[in-house]
């Protein structure tokens, strides 16, 4: 993602400083925690490394370029057809390209991965140019100031829209059928399949899931910074961080690792140096794998 | 039979610019051969030892800042008074450091994919190419960031009396290219039809089988690292003293994808594999150049790559090989080790 | 003329396993086993299903680590030894699933068998120097003669998948072979043979044994197990349960309920 304007603290002690850092984090945190849950998802119950994931949430961002700016319809309307159409795109994707080859090896699925990551990331360069887009929103342009520290209406919005994706996720995986199904291949696909579940159905399912949820944190944060083609990259590396951080397969733990990459972002950024601020995603990734290469919260046991 | 082919080949590639009158085909074929030398290197990862290593072009970059820092010398302040002053150096020790240091660089990632495998693995190691770019990028009392190191220094010969000369412009680097390559190749060749060689493919399809008749897993992993992160930083160090500006672009991502297109095309786990593959691929967007726009080129790339996948899984190579068998000798005998392509 | 004294040395214990202990998160898969091979027996390990067998191969080439206890080869301790360092020290096993190189040629599985056995380095085989072409046609006769003593030369270039299904049992216990193994440990070598083949195997067996090599066997058909066996091990719910003569195991009532239990009358055909 590029950097954008990151909100600065009204207050100029080092307390007040430090809120708006931890403030900033949240918000980030949020779409952070979406995009990892979903590639957790993807990555724990299908064994797929999935590079278009940053594809996807590219694809949000501009789906609400192209539905709020060009269509010039409502933002919040535009919002909705960008999650709906990633969702769609990623069940699309699934059924082309990785249903053909279930079975096959994981560096065979990487590739295609990779050959499909290729194609969209230059599609979008070719449809839309190189030139950043940036979308306006109905939100008033003067932040929220609460004390020292100061919020714009947007990432008020990102966080709660976020917040709420998260817990209609995590309700999607507990309450209901379809849940349950995903938790039972997760945890151990032939007998799932023995007691009845279309292993097929839930893979497009996950997929599509995913994909949706990377959809919508494009969607989120592109209005938020701007859409360029090349800023699935970070968002995808960024993802995997998250997913290693938390556990394969571990909702929470994917949640949780989205709020602690944000921070430690935010806080690297600001008091170490910010020319290294996308590094930390990467130096992150690399640790806790030297440490544990489970990933730190290794309850890999259930999704959720 | 194999064998004169392989020795006509390379008179022939020897004679080109003999013939070739178009300098800058050359020059294709220089940037060409370069990538070749990193596929190979990248073939022996992944095609033999079975290792998704997605972050070779680290060792590239690492080869080639390491060879242009030495040829150009380089100030590096440790602390307010201490500063390590490097005076510059002849390309050819820059050569030989960029091997070392990529080889090295080799050595700590095999060590770590004995620990972490599979999916992760990939994920560490593309990190570890990211990360080498963001340090490029921002080392800027280094590597002079994003502004380039420029005027790297060509390959020089310096024995006085018999040759001194500054190997600059397109014919001498065609040559040193296909030097190392040649290199490059009977390396990979020798070490791949040997013991060790079926050490590291007996780890890929079967460890603990292999295991159990004495082959250590974490040596023969750290052997193919250190080989083929040496290798990549070889290729590394030409790109730099040829084209002789180098940022850190060299560590993008899309330049280990290529060189993963090459691969797979060409037919990973064979010797010729890499050369197919990247003569089409180095070759084509060439041709394309004039007529077709970068994005949609790499469309294609992006389309060939899932085609042959979905096709032709093991590349264009053992397909070749297993149309030419069955036409010629008896069916559906198997290409023993010792006579893979 | 007097008559020669002949000295007879008992034969020495080569492996020991001492009160071994194996537990998998809440699963106890062995729970105190206790027992020694001595130098040329042939030991069979038997038991009902889950008893515990092919985990106790794996704890002594060191793929799985023991709870508790200890093994001890030749007097060296095998606890946290990595498997390609327990079959430097002679140790070498086979697997119950056929575990082949499937895509590679029957002749090149057995190479890869060899690999202990070429001594030349990196950079001697880097500069093809002639000893490395004179090592590697010693291995390569070496596997033709590991390939015709298990009785698959004519199958040299064939894929070791592509092999009926008994013949890759005999690959397998080709490539062990050609590790150059002291001790064998052979993991239901026989299983889905048919009785000519269990035979020959059995025959093959003996001229193994000829060689001088220990062999540890874990094994379900009884037929081989009193066939080829100086001693049985009887393993059941992780501990053993007798020790003895075949003859004796295979009257022994606590033997017989073990596998009764499991509905197996195996035993008396």
């Amino acid at each position: 993602m590029v950097a954008g304007k990151q909100e600065q603290s009204r207050g100029s002690g080092f307390l007040d400083q430090l809120l708006q850092h931890v403030v900033n984090a949240v918000m980030l945190g949020s779409t952070y925690a979406l995009l990892g849950i979903g590639l957790t998802m993807i990555f724990g119950i299908m064994g797929v490394v999935n590079f278009t994931h940053g594809e996807l949430y590219a694809f949000g961002a501009y789906m609400m370029f192209l539905f709020a700016m060009v269509l010039k319809l409502n933002f919040f309307v535009a919002l909705v057809f960008a999650v709906v159409l990633g969702v769609g795109l990623g069940a699309l994707i699934e059924l082309v390209l990785l249903r053909p080859l279930r079975g096959a090896d994981i560096d065979t699925t990487m590739l295609v991965m990779i050959g499909a990551w290729i194609i969209m990331q230059n599609t979008e360069q070719l449809v839309w140019t190189g030139v950043a887009k940036s979308i306006s929103t109905p939100f008033p342009e003067e932040p929220l100031v609460l004390g020292p520290v100061s919020i714009s209406w947007l990432r008020i919005f990102v966080f709660v829209a976020a917040g709420l994706l998260i817990v209609g996720a995590q309700l999607l995986i507990h309450r209901t059928k379809l849940g349950k199904a995903m938790r039972a291949t997760f945890q151990d696909r032939d007998t799932a399949a023995l007691m009845g579940v279309s292993i097929g159905r839930i893979y497009t399912a996950t997929f599509a899931l995913g994909s949706g949820l990377a959809a919508a944190a494009g969607a989120l944060l592109g209005p938020v910074f701007v859409a360029v083609p090349t800023m699935g990259d970070l968002a995808a590396l960024k993802a995997f961080a998250i997913v290693i951080l938390g556990g394969l397969g571990n909702f929470a733990g994917a949640a949780l690792g989205g709020f602690i990459l944000a921070f430690i972002e935010e806080m690297g950024a600001s008091y170490i140096s910010s020319g290294y601020r996308d590094a930390m995603g990467f130096l992150l990734i690399i640790v806790v794998l030297m440490i544990r290469p489970t990933g730190l919260f290794a309850r890999a046991e259930r999704i959720g | 039979m194999r064998r004169w082919l392989g020795w006509l080949w390379v008179a022939f590639l020897v004679s080109v610019p003999l013939w070739m009158t178009d300098l800058y085909y050359l020059h294709v074929l220089i940037i060409t051969g370069i990538f070749i030398i990193a596929s190979m290197s990248l073939n022996l990862l992944l095609g033999y030892t079975g290792q998704l290593n997605l972050g070779q072009v680290g060792f590239f970059g690492i080869g080639a800042y390491t060879s242009a820092l030495i040829s150009l010398g380089f100030e590096l302040k440790l602390t307010d008074n201490f500063a390590l002053a490097v005076d510059p150096h002849p390309a050819w020790l820059g050569f030989v450091f960029g091997v070392i240091l990529s080889g090295f660089a080799g050595w700590v990632v095999g060590r770590i994919s004995f620990k972490i495998r599979g999916a992760y693995f990939v994920i560490v190691t593309i990190s570890f190419a990211e990360v080498m770019r963001l340090v490029a990028l921002n080392w800027v009392s280094l590597t002079q960031g994003p502004m380039a190191l420029n005027n790297i220094p060509p390959f020089t010969v310096d024995i006085p009396g018999v040759w001194e000369a500054e190997l600059y412009g397109k014919v001498p680097n065609y040559y040193i290219v296909l030097a190392v390559g040649v290199v490059s190749y009977i390396v990979i060749r020798r070490l791949v039809r040997s013991r060790l060689g079926r050490a590291m493919i007996a780890l890929k399809e079967n460890e603990p089988l292999a295991t159990s008749v004495g082959i250590d897993v974490t040596r023969y992993l750290v052997l193919a690292a250190v080989v083929s992160a040496a290798m990549a930083g070889a290729a590394g160090s030409l790109y730099a003293h040829y084209v002789r500006i180098i940022d850190p672009d060299v560590f993008l991502f899309i330049y280990t994808v290529t060189m993963v297109i090459m691969v797979i095309t060409g037919g990973k786990g064979t010797l010729a594999g890499p050369i197919v593959g990247g003569l089409i691929f180095g070759v084509v967007p060439e041709l394309l150049r004039d007529t077709t726009r970068p994005e949609v080129q790499w469309i294609i790339y992006g389309g060939l790559m899932i085609a042959i996948v979905f096709f032709l899984p093991n590349g264009i190579v053992p397909a070749v090989h297993q149309w030419w068998r069955s036409r010629v000798s008896r069916a559906g005998v198997a290409v023993p080790l010792s006579e893979a392509p | 003329m007097l008559p020669m004294e002949t000295k007879l040395t008992p034969p020495e214990t080569v492996l020991s396993l001492e009160h071994i202990a194996v537990r998998f998160g809440g699963l106890l898969a062995i729970s105190d086993m206790t027992f020694s091979v001595r130098e040329h027996e042939v030991v069979s390990l038997i038991g009902p299903n889950g008893a515990g067998k092919t985990t106790a191969f794996n704890v002594i080439t060191g793929f799985v680590r023991p709870t508790e206890g200890r093994i001890v080869y030749r007097g060296r301790v095998l606890n946290g030894m990595k498997p390609h360092e327990v079959a430097d020290l002679g140790l070498v096993r086979t697997f119950q699933k056929t575990s082949l190189f499937d895509r590679n040629t029957a002749f090149d599985n057995v190479l890869i068998g060899l690999h202990r056995r070429g001594k030349r380095k990196a950079w001697e085989i880097l500069l093809a120097l002639p000893r490395v072409a004179r090592e590697e046609k010693m291995l390569s006769e070496e596997a033709e003669r590991i390939l015709d003593f298990v009785g698959l030369s004519r199958r040299a270039y064939e894929l070791g998948g592509a092999l009926p299904y008994g013949e890759q049992r005999l690959l397998e216990v080709a490539v062990a072979l050609a590790a150059r193994p002291e001790f064998l440990l052979l993991d239901e070598p026989v299983s889905g043979m048919n009785p000519t083949e269990t035979r020959n195997f059995m025959k093959m067996l003996d001229k193994i044994r000829e060689q001088g090599i220990t062999i540890l066997l874990v094994e379900h058909d009884m037929r081989m197990v009193m066939g080829v066996s100086d001693r049985v091990v009887v393993l059941n719910h992780g501990r053993i349960i007798a020790e003895g003569q075949p003859e004796e195991i295979q009257r022994n009532p606590e033997v017989i309920e073990a596998y009764l239990g499991q509905g197996a009358t195996r035993a008396a055909d």
